[in-house]
């Protein structure tokens, strides 16, 4: 026994600083920043697509790049933005805070996270060498059979849209069963569900809609794939095949799909705002609720999508109600969060202003929301610019700003510098006033008749004045990210100092060092109340954390990472050689085998 | 070091958890769940287009219920041994356990046979490929599905016979005999509900 074990010493990863201890880490919070990093690279390709987009709009008859090079243009930023830049950002907040806000040492599998990195990693690189083999995927994020058939697209853009999202799904699936876990079952002692932060019960809601929906884009890129490579009919009309299929198979998963990238925004302002108005969180119980019902209703609305294909009254007539129901829980969350700044001694610091902007925002594309709930409305503005301008509300506005508003929140946590207050308030407003000089005209241009999805239009149609608007807006909006990357830059080494607890915070993330030890809590809190560390240090207790010798933590593994370029090389080589897959099976048996048989630490 | 640190381990496994319940279960109970979605699509569209092929080979034509449910009582039978497997190592009763989980994965052999077979006769025999029609397209991806999960689970039972075999599977161990069985049944009760829909109500 004694000299196995010595062997796997000497077999295995070890080492706490260079890069091959970031490749083979399984720490979560390493594995945040690494997720972090990634996608906001990503957020800056998906960027510059929009900037592109929008140079193209800016005059009728514009000629800078043709509808073939918009077409892929569109396709890539919407997709690029959902699934490489919201998601993984949103991810990179799950691994870096949810363990330390729930008192754990790390999450409940912690190779299966850095396997969850690495895979999403691989799959977005995949992505983007669609770019350079042959043509990006050019029938938008949402793939409409039969925009997709081997027949009208017979490039192979789709062919790399249709397998790195598979690749991606099996990141983000990994990353929803090993969350669900942790925090089920990774909770310091006493903290009952219902003294869990707001945020950790998002990602847990969050996490439930992921491995729920994913499964059903899974199928419906199998089918898709099928129908390319191997001639099978699944949304082939000619052999009674229904277009309709994808559809619905597509939004059944979409649909939850916007709530996996809003909810964890809505977790991370319910962190913020009580945090700076020195209260509690109004209603806390309403907002957990909240979040639960919008999850679980998120599932029954998915053919509002699609009231344009004429589903008959009785569908359309369902799929309205069930939308409107949502604006309910939507409603609640959003009077709580006033609720909550009602009365509070209210520090306007960046994050602050990040979650107040987001509160305003999301309010405004929660209303054009519930104005294409109603059917005969949402035909007038299905595929124009109004529709645009809702999802960039809400996405933008609403999960952008909040994913600002973490930023600001737990930089100081994870390099133990604070951010500079005057960049980011010049972010915050560069950022709010670029962000509606760009997207607010959209609503008047889409009601005006400007279909989107298209690369250019007629003089005269009315439409110049606002495009030229949303232009400036957007070179602006990019620019205005440009405060943020100087901040983060300078302040990585150069901030001020920040100390355990820099904004007298209220969750137990803010209990330990800044930046956080590896093994994050010498001693595994005890949780009395919910917002624990603002009762112990109101009741005089001694709060904070400090070091401690001889925390035992699991081990760095080489496994994750092989298992994952396993698992991209068996897909990726489905549509050009099928010795690339035999091959990448191989690396992933070799991968998955060694991982099982590997003790979790020496 | 040795035992001392070692009881300081993070890591969730055979340790406290919040709810008492092991966590390597609760992982698997949870893909289970989303397993349940990827088979729901899959069934959900060989149902929606039940009846649309605008050519032959026809279900009725091709599909032979004598004979899938001789493979399906075999499928059934792989529930009983894969639970006497687990009954064995829980009362390390080492031998048990090979034998079982040995009669397990033959019987999963002996399914995955029959479907090889199956396949291979319909598309020799009765022109059925996976582009002749609508339902040569949604019962092969379906059923093919369920035969891939049927061959990966047969592949897990033979490595933890190996694991056996070298002596390397204890009572201690039976939470990962116990998790291949959850695997091993809901494959299973995947077929039961395809046998049903497919095969039976034609």
């Amino acid at each position: 026994m004694a000299t196995a074990t010595a062997e796997l010493h000497a077999a295995r990863a070890h080492g706490e600083s260079g890069l091959w201890s970031w490749v083979t880490t399984v720490d979560h919070k390493r594995i945040g920043i690494l997720y972090f990093v990634t996608a906001f690279i990503f957020f800056l390709a998906g960027g510059l697509e929009a900037v592109i987009i929008r140079l193209q709009l800016m005059r009728p008859e514009n000629t800078l790049v043709g509808a073939e090079a918009f077409n892929q243009l569109f396709t890539m930023h919407a997709t690029t933005m959902v699934f490489l830049a919201l998601m993984p950002l949103s991810a990179s907040f799950f691994n870096f805070v949810v363990p330390l806000q729930l008192g754990a040492r790390d999450v409940a599998f912690p190779r299966l996270n850095a396997f969850s990195y690495w895979v999403f990693l691989l799959g977005g690189i995949f992505l983007n060498l669609s770019f350079v083999f042959g043509g990006a995927p050019d029938a938008g994020w949402f793939g409409y059979a039969n925009l997709t058939a081997k027949q009208f697209n017979p490039g192979h853009g789709i062919d790399f849209w249709a397998i790195s999202l598979q690749i991606l799904g099996i990141a983000s699936l990994a990353a929803g069963f090993n969350f669900i876990v942790t925090i089920i079952n990774m909770r310091a002692p006493g903290m009952g569900f219902m003294r869990m932060p707001v945020f950790c019960w998002m990602t847990l809601v969050t996490s439930f809609l992921i491995v729920l929906a994913f499964p059903v884009i899974t199928v419906a890129l199998v089918f898709l794939m099928f129908d390319r490579l191997v001639g099978t009919h699944f949304y082939n009309v000619a052999a009674g095949g229904d277009v309709l299929l994808w559809q619905h198979l597509f939004w059944v998963f979409g649909h939850p799909e916007v709530y996996i990238l809003i909810l964890p925004a809505m977790g991370i302002v319910s962190e913020v705002l009580p945090s700076f108005s020195r209260k509690p969180l109004f209603g806390y119980p309403f907002v957990v609720y909240s979040g639960i019902f919008i999850g679980v209703l998120g599932f029954g609305v998915w053919s509002h999508h699609m009231f344009a294909v004429g589903l008959g009254p009785v569908a359309d007539s369902f799929f309205a109600v069930a939308t409107m129901l949502i604006a309910i829980p939507t409603g609640v969350k959003i009077f709580n969060w006033i609720g909550t700044l009602w009365g509070g001694s209210i520090r306007f610091t960046s994050a602050m202003l990040f979650a107040i902007g987001f509160i305003a925002m999301f309010i405004m594309g929660g209303l054009s929301g519930i104005m294409h709930a109603s059917p005969p409305t949402d035909l007038q503005q299905t595929d124009t610019y109004f529709v645009v301008a809702h999802i960039h509300y809400v996405l933008y506005g609403g999960t952008i700003m909040g994913i600002f508003a973490g930023i600001y929140y737990w930089f100081p946590k994870v390099t133990g510098r604070l951010l500079n207050e005057t960049l980011g308030k010049l972010h915050f407003w560069f950022n709010l006033i670029a962000f509606n000089l760009t997207f607010f005209p959209m609503h008047f241009v889409g009601l005006l008749g400007m279909p989107r999805r298209v690369y250019t239009y007629s003089p005269g149609m009315g439409f110049e004045g606002y495009n030229v608007a949303s232009t400036v807006g957007a070179l602006l909006l990019a620019a205005s990210v440009l405060f943020l990357i100087v901040n983060i830059l300078t302040s990585v080494r150069g901030g001020k100092v920040a100390g355990h607890d820099p904004w007298d915070a209220r969750t137990l993330e803010w209990s330990i060092p800044s930046p956080p030890p590896p093994y994050n809590f010498a001693r595994i809190p005890q949780v009395v109340h919910r917002d624990d560390l603002w009762e112990s240090k109101r009741a005089g207790k001694p709060a904070l954390q400090g070091e401690a010798a001889g925390v035992h933590m699991p081990s760095p593994s080489y496994w994750p990472p092989v298992a994952a370029l396993g698992v991209t090389l068996a897909l990726a080589g489905l549509f050009f050689n099928i010795w690339v897959t035999v091959a990448g099976v191989a690396i992933l048996f070799v991968g998955v085998y060694s991982w099982a048989l590997e003790p979790p630490s020496h | 070091m040795g035992s001392t640190v070692a009881t300081a381990v993070a890591h969730a496994e055979e340790h406290h958890t919040s709810t008492g319940l092991n966590s390597r279960k609760m992982v698997f109970w949870t893909f289970l769940g989303s397993e349940c979605m990827f088979f729901g699509s899959l069934i959900g569209t060989y149902l929606v287009y039940k009846g649309k092929s605008l050519n032959g080979p026809y279900p009725h034509e091709v599909l032979n219920i004598p004979f899938t449910s001789v493979s399906t009582f075999d499928l059934l039978m792989s529930s009983l041994t894969m639970v006497l497997a687990l009954a064995a190592i829980q009362r390390d009763d080492l031998k048990g356990t090979k034998l079982w989980l040995a009669a397990t994965a033959l019987l999963g052999m002996v399914f995955v046979g029959g479907q090889v077979y199956e396949f291979s006769h319909f598309f020799l025999h009765e022109h059925l490929a996976l582009q002749s029609n609508l339902f040569g397209s949604t019962f092969y991806v379906l059923t093919g599905f369920h035969g891939t999960h049927v061959t990966v689970g047969v592949i897990w039972l033979w490595s933890l016979f190996a694991l056996a075999a070298r002596g390397r599977l204890s009572s201690k161990d039976s939470l990962s005999v116990e998790i291949a069985g959850l695997y091993w049944h809901f494959v299973d009760v995947v077929w039961i509900a395809i046998f049903t829909l497919v095969y039976l109500i034609q």
